[in-house]
């Protein structure tokens, strides 16, 4: 319908414009022209020798390998071109140009005139002239595939159950992809190169080296400096005969030789055709001025392309001109550079692989134990060329340095392994809207950047508003990085991201010495003294767990200031129900203690009784008006397994039993677990001995760790974690005793208690701080503060009491009211209106 | 028949003292069948929504209060006691329910009728 109204319409300034090729090139050419309003101008007439519309064609290799559907690759199905007016004459061959008539010729015998003519014919798999290519006919020999097309790839799949074994003729780029395709499907895989190394055209020699070291690792067999003569098999494929007389049994055969630009067309229509159909600047063939070549097929300024990127650079200059947008639009050449995975592995190149001349600067570094090949070329400071392989980390920077002609740094080290920070970003930049960066509460990178675009432009307003980083904030530095990415200028600084709580507008520092100086002991005095009377709730946890432990025993303790597992002394779970765990010193416990656990869990049918990670036992499920009562019956202290605070110290067996145990893990654990029990921390303490350096009970990984080491003394780590984060803790000092273990122990908690943010775990402060600064503080003293932490640490252990005795006294009679009852029902009825 | 004209029973109920509830906390109370979480600021203003919340049905009244807001203890959604409205996240409103104190320090809430969502308050 549409091609009938267009043609009524078609007044005398309209032109027909005829593409020979419905590749990747032919049809983003006229794409890029019907975009620039090229539809008004000209009556669009496309021929394609494929049967279907326009696919991408870099994918075939997926496709061969089984990472991608069919459909993946289709960039315009057939419907596109109806949709927009343009004729597509698929699975037709144009077998004749006539310049003179201005008319093109189809194998069907269709005639199409044309105003203006675009070569897009691409090129075709080159087949070397071998012996034996074909069997009887003239047709490829069973087995034997050239790699170019769909079809191609389609034959080659329903090939490779009836094969065992392949050879791939040729290591270039496209050879390697499809070695990849085979042995993805199973095949034992060949790559034959005639070269003396792989991807020539891309790499230089060490990196063409390095490659097929990672390729022999992954299982493919490279035969460098091969020369084929021959495919032998009568009626199908049996196997390759070379040069040098040697032969390699094989039964299917690809053949991925380069490719050849498709000009016959151009050479029979009278065109200038060198190793490509010539072009000029303007993209048109020399001597008539209706026709042009883009793509593959295209030679210009003695250059032919194979990569995508410049090719569609063509695409675009040709459509500018021919749309009338930019009637006088030049191609000047590409500056080829790409980036892309061989067989899974980073690949970026750009521009000269070797220096031109003596003055040239050569920069490479080499660690084949992981692949990775590095190589600049440097020419009057700038950027000439690169070679990425195995870590394109630090490509985007050099793509930036190269196309832009940016003076490079000094120090060229920084441009090869400036990577931690760009990787990272980089990584953020190039994945895709749908990625899940926040795995807790399952936020895309999509949902970042729509409640970005929100007005969400501080980290705490953007995780406010999307739930990201709210989970275990593993992926907070990730959502930092989209909200930079998407924020860009109206990034805004968080003032209350440096306050110790966001209700209170001081740093941690401020706060303390205000809280000490105006003598402020409860968390309902600071709210009406430092925040003007706002009560914000999601400061309050933190405030309280500050005031306890700058005032100690002299604390105000309003309880409504506390979550609801330090109000109840029991871990609150998906369904509103609690946990029981009692204190189990050092993991170590006795059958009676057992047995009254057990009993407790009978009586009350606790649905579930768990071991837990830190040597005790949970018990799960427990209704919170049936808490004191079990408190009671266990007659043990509480655990600690719900407040910010020491938790637990885990142990191995040790010397005393153990036969490799060099020192009494679980004595000390015990006395640490005794000692400091129950001390709120601004985190979570999780703590642990070892009895040898074997680690069984990973204190390495802890908050604070001792582990034994043979001559009776101890390592003390501090700043391990093995959670959401893993880092192996710092050794703070070695000692030679349990009580010297005991006494860093405590001075490094009151240290942590008053240096570090609510929240912030030992696996971050330490890191904040520095080991460095640490050792100095806590162990060699140097600021003078040790005298007063050890007291400070001694004063809070002398005021804890086993909250687990609030089962005899409550605090408020609902303290552990499950739900209550109204005093009078029904005591008045009203009537209310309703909107 | 007009809006204005529709007409519903809602139902008072005595919870009784206000020191039922610790101060600056909430409590859950099951009043005709139903579950609803009671709130006391520490300067006694009270207020009655749902008691769970719409997102996992967190109970509310185990949350933290302050600011005339409470904050889920399951997951940290926070939501204006008021209104029910959620605060900067997109969980849906809470039911909300006219709640008042006596002279004698009793609280009252209205259950039926007039119940309201989000911004009607």
């Amino acid at each position: 319908m549409k091609q009938v109204e267009k043609d009524l319409f078609a007044g005398p300034d309209r032109q027909r414009l005829v593409v020979i090729g419905n590749g990747m090139v032919g049809a983003r050419f006229v794409e890029e022209l019907l975009a620039r309003g090229g539809g008004d101008r000209y009556d669009v007439v496309m021929f394609g020798d494929e049967p279907t519309g326009n696919y991408n064609r870099i994918l075939l290799s997926g496709i061969l390998a089984g990472t991608h559907e069919l459909e993946d690759t289709y960039i315009n199905p057939l419907e596109w071109y109806e949709r927009n007016g343009v004729t597509l004459h698929a699975g037709v061959r144009v077998t004749s140009v006539d310049r003179e008539q201005q008319l093109v010729r189809g194998d069907n015998g269709l005639l199409e005139p044309y105003d203006v003519l675009v070569f897009a014919t691409g090129s075709s798999a080159f087949v070397p002239p071998l012996k034996g290519l074909s069997g009887h006919g003239t047709e490829l020999k069973d087995g034997l595939f050239a790699f170019r097309t769909l079809n191609d790839c389609d034959r080659m799949i329903e090939y490779v159950p009836r094969a065992r074994t392949a050879a791939v003729i040729g290591g270039g780029l496209l050879g390697l992809e499809a070695a990849r395709g085979l042995l993805e499907r199973g095949l034992e895989v060949h790559v034959v190169h005639l070269r003396s190394h792989l991807m020539e055209m891309q790499l230089d020699a060490p990196a063409g080296h390095l490659l097929r070291a990672t390729l022999e690792q992954m299982g493919v067999k490279v035969h460098l400096d091969k020369m084929t003569s021959e495919v032998l098999g009568a009626e199908r494929v049996e196997g390759l005969g070379f040069a040098d007389g040697s032969t390699l049994p094989c039964d299917m055969v690809v053949v991925s030789a380069g490719i050849r630009p498709n000009v016959a067309l151009a050479l029979d229509a009278g065109l200038m055709v060198e190793r490509g159909i010539v072009v000029t600047d303007e993209l048109r063939c020399p001597g008539d001025p209706r026709v042009y070549a883009i793509g593959e097929c295209a030679q210009h300024r003695g250059q032919l392309y194979g990569l995508v990127a410049p090719l569609w650079e063509q695409a675009k200059v040709l459509a500018d001109r021919l749309a009338g947008r930019i009637p006088d639009a030049v191609y000047a050449g590409s500056r080829v550079s790409t980036k892309l995975k061989v067989m899974g592995i980073d690949l970026a190149v750009m521009g000269d692989q070797e220096p031109k001349d003596t003055n040239d600067e050569v920069v490479t570094y080499s660690e084949p134990s992981r692949g990775i090949y590095k190589k600049l070329v440097v020419r009057d400071g700038l950027l000439r060329g690169a070679i990425l392989l195995g870590d394109a980390g630090a490509a985007p920077m050099l793509l930036q340095a190269f196309d832009r002609g940016t003076e490079l740094p000094d120090n060229r080290a920084e441009l090869l392994f400036q990577l931690a920070v760009a990787e990272s970003s980089t990584g953020i930049a190039d994945l895709p809207a749908s990625a899940q960066i926040c795995n807790c509460n399952g936020v895309s990178k999509g949902a970042l950047i729509a409640a970005v675009e929100g007005g969400a432009c501080t980290l705490k307003s953007l995780c406010e508003a999307t739930r990201a980083g709210l989970g275990c904030g593993a992926c907070k530095p990730q959502v930092q990085q989209v909200l930079e990415l998407a924020a860009g200028d109206s990034l805004r600084e968080d003032p209350s991201a440096h306050y110790y709580v966001p209700g209170v507008p001081l740093t941690k520092a401020e706060l303390v010495s205000a809280v000490r100086e105006r003598g402020l002991r409860s968390v309902s005095a600071v709210f009406a003294q430092l925040a003007g009377g706002q009560q914000d709730p999601s400061s309050k946890a933190g405030l309280a767990s500050l005031l306890r432990t700058i005032w100690g025993k002299e604390y105000d303790d309003e309880r409504d200031a506390r979550f609801i597992n330090d109000r109840v002394h029991a871990n609150v779970q998906k369904d509103g129900t609690f946990t029981v765990v009692p204190r189990i010193f050092g993991g170590v416990t006795t059958a009676a203690e057992l047995r009254r656990i057990a009993d407790v869990a009978e009586k009350y049918a606790v649905p579930m009784v768990k071991i837990t990670g830190g040597q005790r036992i949970d018990l799960v499920g427990v209704r919170k008006d049936e808490l004191p009562a079990m408190w009671r019956e266990l007659g043990m202290p509480s655990g600690h397994a719900y407040t910010k605070s020491f938790r637990t110290c885990k142990t191995c067996i040790g010397s005393e039993f153990c036969r490799y145990g060099v020192g009494d893990s679980t004595t000390l654990g015990v006395q640490i677990e005794r000692r400091y029990q129950g001390i709120e921390t601004p985190a979570k303490l999780k703590l642990a001995t070892a009895g040898c350096p074997r680690n069984c009970s990973e204190a390495t990984t802890k908050d604070i760790g001792a582990v034994a080491i043979e001559g009776g003394r101890w390592e003390i780590y501090v700043g391990g974690a093995a959670g959401g984060h893993v880092r192996k803790g710092d050794i703070l000092t070695v000692v030679d005793s349990h009580d010297k273990v005991l006494l860093y122990t405590g001075r490094f908690m009151q240290y942590y208690r008053e240096h570090a943010k609510y929240l912030e775990r030992t696996y971050d402060f330490v890191p904040r701080i520095g080991i460095e600064k640490l050792r100095s503080l806590l162990v060699d003293d140097a600021e003078g503060i040790c005298a007063q932490l050890d007291a400070d640490i001694q004063a809070a252990v002398d005021a804890y009491v086993d909250p687990w005795q609030e089962a005899v006294e409550p605090v408020h009679p609902s303290q552990f009211a499950d739900t209550l009852q109204p005093v009078g029902a029904a005591a008045g009825a009203s009537w209310e209106e309703i909107r | 028949m007009s809006a204005a004209a529709l007409r519903r029973e809602s139902v008072q109920f005595d919870l009784g003292s206000i020191d039922r509830i610790p101060p600056g906390e909430g409590q859950t109370f099951l009043v005709d069948g139903r579950e609803i979480a009671v709130f006391r600021s520490r300067e006694d203003e009270v207020w009655a929504t749902q008691a769970r919340c719409p997102h996992k049905a967190g109970l509310l009244a185990d949350g933290i209060v302050g600011d005339g807001q409470v904050i889920c203890p399951l997951h940290s959604y926070k939501f204006d006691l008021g209104s029910g409205a959620p605060v900067r996240n997109e969980c849906a409103s809470l039911r909300t329910y006219r709640t008042e104190i006596t002279t004698d320090r009793r609280v009252l809430v209205w259950i039926g009728g007039r119940e309201t969502w989000g911004a009607d308050a």
